[in-house]
């Protein structure tokens, strides 16, 4: 059931990245080409989610005192605005440009089987776990100075 | 390439993105990013969490199949770039996403809904910084 309600949402996911245009990196890249073929669609995209979003977060939280399959609800707990944060978005944003995928607009056009949004994808998890796996090192060393 | 304006299926698209993020709080109390459900799938920290995730990224893929269904037609994917591009540009996300813990999902849209001050200065870095990296490309470098 939990997993059923879940899937549905994922779904709901896949469909409104469908319909925005965002799997698309023709309109993605247009989108930042102001000063070219300016495609001002993916506006919409994100002011629709975000008013969608903002409002019913505050519902989500005002109306249940706990979320339906989880005990608690968990929000990122992180404050610092630093070079890590910036510094990562940076790269993405460079990442995005030059292909025209964001993670949210590639997972779902998986599932129209094009090989060159596989190619990016599996680019995109060597990407991740490479990072994944120098974070854990760095970590690792950083927790190793601390105890000598 | 020249892509056509959609402000009403955009907008569309957005409503159901967002009402999807809503869902998922709901429901399972979590934020909604693209990329902590991608790392909870490969990288399992508790194996209640890589169920729904998995759960959550198969509904996603099946997203284009339900588009379908409902016009009779797959969602357009066009990519205006090399190969070789969408290598680098997927192999820069990943680590990107991974420092900067999150994409436009998880910063911009649940972040930003939440006026999180994280997400707000990851939102305008990767928004600017994608649009530069455009602009080099298509206007310096490419000159078109």
């Amino acid at each position: 059931m939990k997993l059923i309600a879940t899937w549905l949402i994922g779904l709901l996911f896949g469909l409104g990245i469908s319909v925005s245009g965002m799997a698309n990196p023709a309109k993605v890249l247009n989108f930042f080409d102001v000063a070219g073929n300016w495609d001002p669609s993916l506006l919409f995209v994100m002011g629709g989610a975000l008013a969608v979003t903002f409002a019913g977060y505050r519902i989500v939280f005002r109306r249940l005192g706990a979320p339906v399959f989880a005990p608690r609800f968990v929000l990122p707990a992180a404050r610092a605005i630093d070079a890590r944060l910036v510094g990562g978005s940076v790269v993405f944003g460079i990442g995005w440009g030059i292909a025209g995928f964001c993670p949210g607009g590639a997972l779902p056009a998986l599932g129209t089987g094009k090989a060159d949004v596989w190619l990016f994808s599996a680019a995109l998890v060597a990407g991740l776990l490479a990072a994944r796996a120098t974070m854990k090192l760095a970590a690792g060393r950083a927790a190793g100075r601390a105890e000598t | 390439m020249i892509t056509d304006f959609t402000p009403f299926a955009s907008l569309a698209g957005g409503i159901l993105i967002g009402t999807a993020a809503v869902l998922l709080m709901a429901v399972q109390g979590r934020i909604l990013g693209a990329t902590g459900v991608l790392a909870g799938v490969l990288i399992p920290a508790q194996s209640s969490d890589r169920a729904w995730r998995a759960a959550l990224l198969a509904g996603m893929v099946a997203g284009p199949l339900a588009y379908m269904l409902l016009t009779g037609q797959m969602p357009a994917v066009e990519v205006p770039v090399s190969k070789p591009a969408l290598v680098l540009g997927g192999v820069l996300v990943g680590i990107g996403v991974s420092y900067g813990s999150g994409c436009t999902s998880g910063h911009g849209i649940c972040g930003m809904a939440r006026l999180s001050p994280r997400s707000i200065v990851a939102t305008l870095s990767f928004m600017l910084s994608a649009a530069i990296t455009v602009f080099v490309i298509r206007h310096v470098i490419g000159g078109a």
